[in-house]
């Protein structure tokens, strides 16, 4: 069943691309910042808070995607019991709970000058705050257990049932009278934001997104050097039980079978 | 200049926003390359180890068997 998470398949495959991905990440970001904070106008309303924008949107952008990421490869895990699935849904977790506390709280900074208030219990604001505890919940679940699969299929099922929480985040600015504004980008007659914001907000976006495989590759690296180090350490011990513990064996064994016969 | 850094009078947020998602997101990578380093480390050690006894116990098994 390991032999798909073999760390040489798994290593031969990311090892070219992994340096170009860090790269990638790199400029991104860097052009993305510069436009995000010289290059772009003050927004008529907000001013120069819509500079947050250029955070919070990658940010919640990269906690849905990785949410769907973890839920796909927990789906996979429990079909096809595919272990590398089951390891790229435990590195996934981590960074995705971590955009998502970002887009809390930079929402929360831009929401304090702009609506007043740092935090209200609206639609779009408590099913973010629900998708954060769903990472924090999946994390805990999948460490809950000595035997890693049943975390892994704990994990997965856990993993599916939120996703429902996925478009109620998507929708929820539709669905219910909301402070947080209506869709922008992702909408059916195009996005509403201005070309001149929408080019930081792209290059913020790709680059969170080639951040995020970069941190898949290395988890998925580190996860796979846990699992070798467990199963080697299991051997270590089987080893020395099969030097010294042997004979030990073999007369309760006998003591036993002595006992079960009078 | 401080213009460009009291952003209008909404300095303190914007800059503050920026600064926690650089932090987090710098932690979490540097956390990320310690941990697989130590990993590393470490299952490397366990290998050279069960390797110097392995040899040892497949002399032994046959005489055992």
């Amino acid at each position: 069943m390991h032999r798909f998470a073999k760390p040489s398949v798994f290593l031969k495959l990311t090892d070219p691309l992994l340096p170009w991905l860090a790269g990638a990440t790199a400029i991104l970001i860097a052009t993305g910042l510069y436009f995000a904070l010289f290059a772009s106008p003050l927004d008529y309303q907000q001013g120069d808070t819509v500079r947050i924008m250029y955070l919070h949107v990658p940010a919640a952008w990269m906690g849905l995607f990785c949410y769907v990421g973890m839920a796909i490869c927990g789906a996979m895990s429990l079909i096809w019991k595919h272990p590398l699935a089951d390891i790229c849904a435990r590195a996934t977790a981590p960074i995705g709970a971590t955009f998502t506390a970002l887009c809390l709280i930079t929402g929360s900074l831009w929401g304090e000058p702009m609506w007043g208030t740092w935090w209200v219990w609206d639609a779009r604001l408590t099913s973010m705050l629900i998708l954060l505890f769903l990472y924090l919940g999946y994390i805990a679940l999948v460490n809950a257990f000595d035997d890693p699969e049943r975390g892994s299929k704990a994990g997965s099922a856990l993993a599916l049932v939120g996703a429902i929480n996925v478009p109620i985040v998507k929708f929820s600015v539709d669905w219910w009278n909301t402070l947080h504004q209506p869709a922008s980008i992702v909408r059916m007659d195009g996005p509403s934001v201005d070309p001149s914001m929408q080019l930081p907000l792209a290059l913020m976006i790709l680059g969170f997104t080639c951040y995020y495989f970069v941190l898949l590759i290395l988890r998925v690296r580190l996860e796979l050097n846990e699992r070798r180090i467990r199963a080697l350490q299991l051997s270590g011990m089987f080893d020395e039980r099969s030097d010294q513990e042997a004979e030990k064996a073999n007369s309760y064994d006998a003591g036993h079978n002595a006992e079960a016969s009078q | 200049m401080s213009e460009f850094f009291s952003m209008g009078g909404y300095g303190s947020y914007i800059w503050g926003s920026y600064a926690i998602t650089a932090i987090a997101m710098i932690a979490l990578l540097l956390a990320t390359l310690r941990s697989l380093r130590n990993s590393r480390i470490e299952r490397d050690q366990l290998e050279t180890v069960l390797q110097a006894r392995r040899p040892r116990r497949t002399k032994k098994a046959p005489k055992a068997s």
